[in-house]
């Protein structure tokens, strides 16, 4: 009944596409061949594209578009492409510049990307790019409440085929299980599962915007760990260190627990009970890191392991309880770095500072991520430096002795997964005389002190005369 | 510079140098102190040192735990600190708390001692003005430390008053590290009495001072630090009680002056309407029972002074003795009839519970079980004595015995304050603190003057043949010169061995100090500690671990049922509305969920809806072997309940007298809510190797319930070590 009603949702689908096919932008392009896998073990849903474009127009194309349908679009976290050069032995990748765009008769409210070629591709030539999306919040989970002793089945939604605004010659798409157990999976032929891979395709000669919806629905146990929000402080003290801290709001987001925790069987049957909770994570720190500390809202948790080494830190840890689905923890990890590692001064004057964004846990969602880059007293004229966008602001922030006030940079970024763990920069401009100023304030401090206290001594406040 | 230098080095050197000689054999001269400086001197270091000393011996809870508020109370007196810091004073002062005490809710800010958390705040602001932006935990974790240093400097200038400076600093020294203190004020132990302490002995100092000099400002110094003490702890009642027996004491002994009419009136004037500032203590100075004596001495103070100045006037003593007689006679009327009325008319409260039980300690055991049931309200045992005071119990007659040696008002004051507080540490173990200072003091005036006098032996050895060869020739027989004699070399050596015996005691002393505050008292009690196999240290976190379980997946208006030992705990860490809290004001409503807990489930869930419970918590310390847990509270609950409610009788839970958890247990016992609770799912697991399941570590038995089905609940949630379990109330169940 149910794979009735898909058949045919798939078909109106379809139907609708191709009615609009008619719509095109850049029609001299065409697909010869993609090949598309998608990776379904984690919460993360990578997909790896490879696209052999051929410019079939008569003047030379500088770019092309990739199409993502609604769904996807808010939640794609990241799009990457490469270009692939030479021959199979000597192939050299070449990043390409992709940004999102708008089309004014984008059918179905489709989202775009602009990926630009390297060198502008002359008629007739063609291209491979391999093209890396990554889509959070995508696996569903269905039932949407388990119990403990339940395993947790989520579905995926996609399409068959590659949604193009070009025609497509060929086209294979495959999806990875984390396990062997599938549910279901929609059929469109030729389609058909092997282990924990299902092959879709190959699919020849499909017109622009062609699009057959799929739903997959499998076992997958591994750690749905969700920060809702992520705030990460970097204070930067000329004094020698980098101070970081990091609080975060995480959540299991998989499948809701339902009915009732049993400590019993959660110790006694870790195997079979629990299988989707998690109570261990991985945050990876960078190396020569010290000071660590792991606590909460209402003191320290005293789970968690620190194993420094000479390219990263890695810091194992627990929450307080294991999270079951739905379940909350709130946290806070915080670290100090030696500055020499991560602060360098520019050519030009400049002091800037090299860290790495993202969050530091492995395998985890940000939903939200503030990232807040706390200059030293006095800084001035600082400047972000990203390899993607993020919403950049100003603030103030008052610490130890300060006066005017720290300069802080807030970069805020939504969606971020571990690929966004890239090096950033933070350029700004101080005087070391600043330096000086806290530890004249305490001198001075002393100073007055003992001055009054001196004065205290030697001042007689009798009215009467002894 | 050094160009110019190399030529003649030696000549410049040689010029340079003799001046700078000259210079500081100049200032060696100037440097050089006198006596009275050197004193100074050493009198001031020592003092910063054991100021330091009394911070940092109570750190040894944040080194051995962490940075963590302790035990029960601090947790409360953090929140409402929490609340004041973010909201301020006005918000503070008028909150209304819905979070404790479902359905009825607390009036906070009428109903606590705000001294603690107003001190705190207030520290906390000007550290912020300062620009050092510590967290408001850090603030509340050292409060006690930082009161219990300046209490030292409070007993070294309380010591020098009533003895001498030496007494003062051995004073300082001793009750820096007295055990019977530190129990109450390490880093953490948050709590009223961590500045009461220093407010009760600033207080009594302000007033001893008062007395000797008659000076209005230090009567009004006295009156303030009184204020100080009403805002921050219940204690006050025993200032306000010992002070006007001093004066009766003193008006007995003939000792009545000008200057203890003005210490007295002013402190306890100005006192009372200071204390009439605070809520929670309101017009409790004139209406209750408690506070009469005070008023009592002070019009007894009033005839006093008018009988004086009439006796002055006549200067005919057999009129004014039949005056005397007519006046004491018709004002010990007055008062009585006074008195008499406005406790018949209600005016005046009668005594509450808590003082009478510490008049007649089996009062409470009798009448309140909720009082009794606190352990620190047990009468003290003999050995908790020796571990509070050590060497101090032995040093405390004797210094008696100097007090009475030295009578005077300040020395009077303290052997009054040191035995009545010693009476009430007798009776509850808690009151050894307020005990504590006394002891202190009266120890130190025993070390001093008997140091003093032993190297006072010791110094004046050379001088003794002479004169009292001198004094032998002057006064009498040439036998009692040889005596003499003969007796100086044995004299010295006695004074040697005795002095060496008193260092040993002292350094015996700090010792014990060290070790009692290091193995017993810097413990949270949130976090427990315990050894391994293998000697490594294994932390039982599970409190923090189902609070904050509690805080972050239950529905934020979720209420929590559990004893009222966790209800400060419960909003404090797990922000969530309890039913009840260890404010015990209300004892019907804690009788209420004693009954719930004792009672079959069914009982129970019925209770249970009615206060709207979302979630219960117990704690239960089967797996561990964690002896203070619900099981072992239990028949606090049950005779707590069945004080409101007859229905709830002890014999039922009790088998031959005996509280059971095993197969001999009563039927009642086996099936209660509480049982079940705890023990729920307890029978499939090994706690122990060799043993059968369903083994409790706790009480060393097998459970004799293990097949427990819950109907009304279900485990919500277990930490891992099962001290803490949470059981979620289920909803009724469709009746269609």
């Amino acid at each position: 009944m149910a794979a009735r009603n898909w058949i045919f949702a798939v078909a109106v689908a379809v139907a609708v596409f191709l009615s609009l096919s008619t719509f095109s932008s850049a029609q001299d392009l065409q697909i010869v061949n993609a090949e598309r896998r998608i990776d379904l073990s984690s919460h993360i849903v990578k997909a790896f594209l490879t696209l052999k474009v051929e410019n079939i127009g008569k003047d030379p194309a500088a770019d092309m578009l990739l199409a993502f349908p609604p769904t996807q679009i808010k939640n794609l976290a990241m799009v990457q492409a490469l270009a692939v050069m030479g021959k199979k032995k000597k192939k050299t990748y070449l990043p390409l510049d992709v940004k999102p765009t708008e089309q004014p008769d984008a059918p179905n409210d489709a989202g775009y990307f602009l990926v630009s070629f390297a060198t502008p591709l002359g008629p007739g030539e063609t291209v491979t790019l391999e093209v890396l999306y990554i889509l959070t919040h995508s696996l569903e989970p269905f039932p949407v409440e388990i119990t403990q002793s339940e395993s947790q089945l989520v579905y995926y939604h996609d399409s068959a085929v590659v949604l193009s605004p070009y025609h497509v010659k060929q086209q294979t798409t495959f999806f990875k299980t984390p396990s062997t157990r599938v549910e279901s999976f929609t059929s469109v032929e030729p389609a058909n599962r092997a282990g924990k891979e299902i092959k879709y395709g190959p699919y020849e000669d499909r017109a622009p915007y062609s699009y057959a919806p799929v739903i997959v629905h499998f076992e997958n146990n591994s750690p749905f760990a969700v920060v809702e929000e992520l705030v990460r402080e970097i204070e930067i003290s000329h004094w020698g260190s980098l101070q970081i801290t990091e609080n975060y709001r995480l959540t299991h987001g998989g499948a809701r627990h339902k009915g009732v925790f049993s400590r019993v069987e959660y110790q006694s049957r870790r195997s079979i009970t629990g299988s989707s909770s998690f109570n261990a994570l991985l945050a990876v720190l960078p190396p020569r890191v010290n000071s660590v500390y792991y606590r909460d809202d209402i003191g320290n948790i005293s789970t968690s392991h620190l194993r420094t080494g000479f390219k990263k830190s890695e810091l194992e840890f627990e929450p307080r309880y294991p999270l079951f689905g739905g379940w909350r923890a709130t946290f806070v990890i915080g670290y100090r770095v030696p500055l020499e590692d991560y602060l360098f001064e520019a050519p030009d004057g400049r002091r800037y500072l090299n860290f790495t964004f993202g969050c530091p846990l492995v395998e985890t969602i940000v939903n939200k991520l503030t990232l807040k880059v706390v200059l030293p007293e006095g800084s001035k004229d600082p400047s972000a430096v990203l390899p993607f966008t993020v919403n950049q602001d100003l603030q103030v922030k008052y610490s130890y002795l300060d006066i005017v006030g720290r300069t802080v940079v807030v970069l805020q970024k939504d969606n971020v997964v571990p690929t966004h763990n890239v090096p950033f920069q933070v350029y700004y401009t101080f005087k070391p005389i600043y330096m000086l100023a806290e530890p004249l304030m305490l001198v001075s401090a002393f100073f007055f002190v003992f001055v009054t206290s001196l004065a205290y001594v030697h001042i007689d406040l009798n009215i009467v005369k002894k | 510079m050094a160009a110019n230098g190399s030529p003649k080095p030696e000549p410049m050197a040689a010029k340079k140098a003799s001046p700078d000689l000259l210079n500081s054999s100049f200032s060696f001269k100037s440097l050089k102190l006198k006596t009275k400086q050197q004193e100074l001197l050493l009198r001031v270091s020592i003092l910063g040192l054991v100021y330091v000393l009394a911070f940092i011996a109570r750190l040894f809870s944040v080194l051995r735990y962490e940075s963590m508020i302790h035990e029960f109370d601090p947790y409360f007196n953090y929140r409402t600190t929490l609340f004041l810091t973010e909201k301020g004073f006005y918000e503070f002062w008028n909150w209304f708390d819905s979070e404790s005490w479902y359905p009825l809710g607390r009036i906070i800010g009428g109903t606590l001692y705000p001294g603690l958390m107003v001190t705190a705040a207030l520290i906390y602001w000007t550290l912020r003005f300062l620009r050092f932006f510590v967290h408001i935990r850090e603030v509340c974790v050292l409060t006690a430390p930082f009161f219990a240093s300046n209490t030292t400097l409070v007993a070294y200038f309380f010591g020098k008053e009533i003895w001498d400076t030496g007494a003062g600093l051995v004073a300082a020294a001793l009750i820096a590290i007295c055990p019977g203190y530190i129990s109450r004020s390490v880093a953490g132990s948050y709590d009223n009495e961590a500045v009461a302490i220093f407010a009760l002995l600033l207080t009594f100092y302000l007033f001893v001072k008062a007395v000797k000099t008659g000076s209005l400002s230090w009567a009004l110094g006295s009156a303030f630090g009184y204020f100080y003490m009403v805002s921050a702890w219940g204690g006050y009642v025993f200032i306000i009680n010992l002070v006007p027996l001093y004066v009766l004491v003193l008006l007995i002994t003939g000792r009545y002056s000008m200057r203890l009419y003005v210490a007295y009136n002013c402190m306890y004037i100005l006192g009372m309407l200071l204390a009439m500032q605070i809520r929670f203590v309101g017009f409790q100075h004139v209406q209750s029972g408690e506070h009469m004596a005070a008023m009592g001495v002070f019009l007894l103070m009033q005839v006093f002074y008018f009988l004086d100045w009439v006796k002055h006037q006549l200067n005919d003593t057999k009129l004014f003795q039949t005056f005397l007689r007519i006046t004491v006679t018709s004002a010990i009327l007055v008062g009585g009839i006074a008195l008499g009325v406005g406790t018949a008319s209600g005016y005046i409260s009668p005594w509450t519970g808590r003082f009478y039980s510490l008049l007649d300690p089996t009062y409470a055991k009798d009448h309140i079980p909720i009082i009794a049931s606190v352990s620190e309200h047990q009468p003290t045992a003999w050995s908790s004595f020796m571990f509070d005071y050590h060497i101090l119990l032995f040093l405390f007659p004797a210094g008696l015995y100097f007090c009475f040696k030295r009578l005077s008002d300040a020395t009077i004051f303290i052997v009054m304050y040191g035995l009545t507080s010693l009476y009430f540490a007798g009776v509850m173990v808690r009151l050894i603190l307020v005990a504590t200072p006394a002891v202190c003091l009266i120890s130190a005036i025993a070390v001093s003057a008997t140091v003093k006098n032993l190297t006072s032996l010791l110094r004046t050895k050379q001088k003794v043949p002479q004169t009292g060869s001198a004094k032998g020739v002057g006064s009498s027989k040439s036998s009692s010169k040889v005596t003499l004699d003969q007796s100086q070399p044995f004299h010295k050596n006695g004074a040697i061995a005795l002095l060496v015996g008193v260092f040993y005691l002292l350094s015996r002393y700090a010792i014990h100090c060290t070790w009692v505050t290091s193995e017993a008292y810097s413990s949270p009690s949130i976090v427990l500690a315990a050894r391994g196999a293998h000697g490594n240290r294994i932390i039982f976190d599970d409190y923090r671990e189902a609070y904050y379980w509690l805080r972050q997946n239950t529905p934020t208006d979720a209420k929590v049922m559990s004893w009222w030992d966790y209800g400060y705990q419960i909003t404090a860490m797990g922000n969530r509305t309890v039913i009840v809290d260890n404010n015990t004001w209300n004892n019907t409503h804690i009788a209420t969920v004693g009954r719930a807990m004792s009672s079959y489930e069914d009982e129970a869930y019925d209770i249970m809806r009615s206060l709207d419970v979302n979630y219960v918590l117990v704690v239960f310390g089967g797996v561990t072997g964690y002896s203070s847990d619900d099981i072992n509270k239990f028949l606090w609950m049950v005779r707590i309940g069945g004080g409101v409610y007859p229905v709830i009788k002890e014999p039922d839970y009790l088998v031959n007298g005996e509280f059971r958890v095993d197969k001999g247990a009563s039927p009642k016992m086996l099936n209660c809510l509480m049982y079940k609770l705890c023990y729920y799912r307890f029978g499939e697991l090994v706690t122990e190797y060799g043993k059968p399941t369903g083994y409790d570590r706790a009480r060393g038995v097998e459970i004799g319930n293990k097949d427990i089905k819950l109907e009304h609940l279900e485990e919500a949630y277990t930490t891992s070590n099962w001290i803490v379990r949470i059981y979620r109330v289920k909803p009724p169940t469709n009746r269609l």
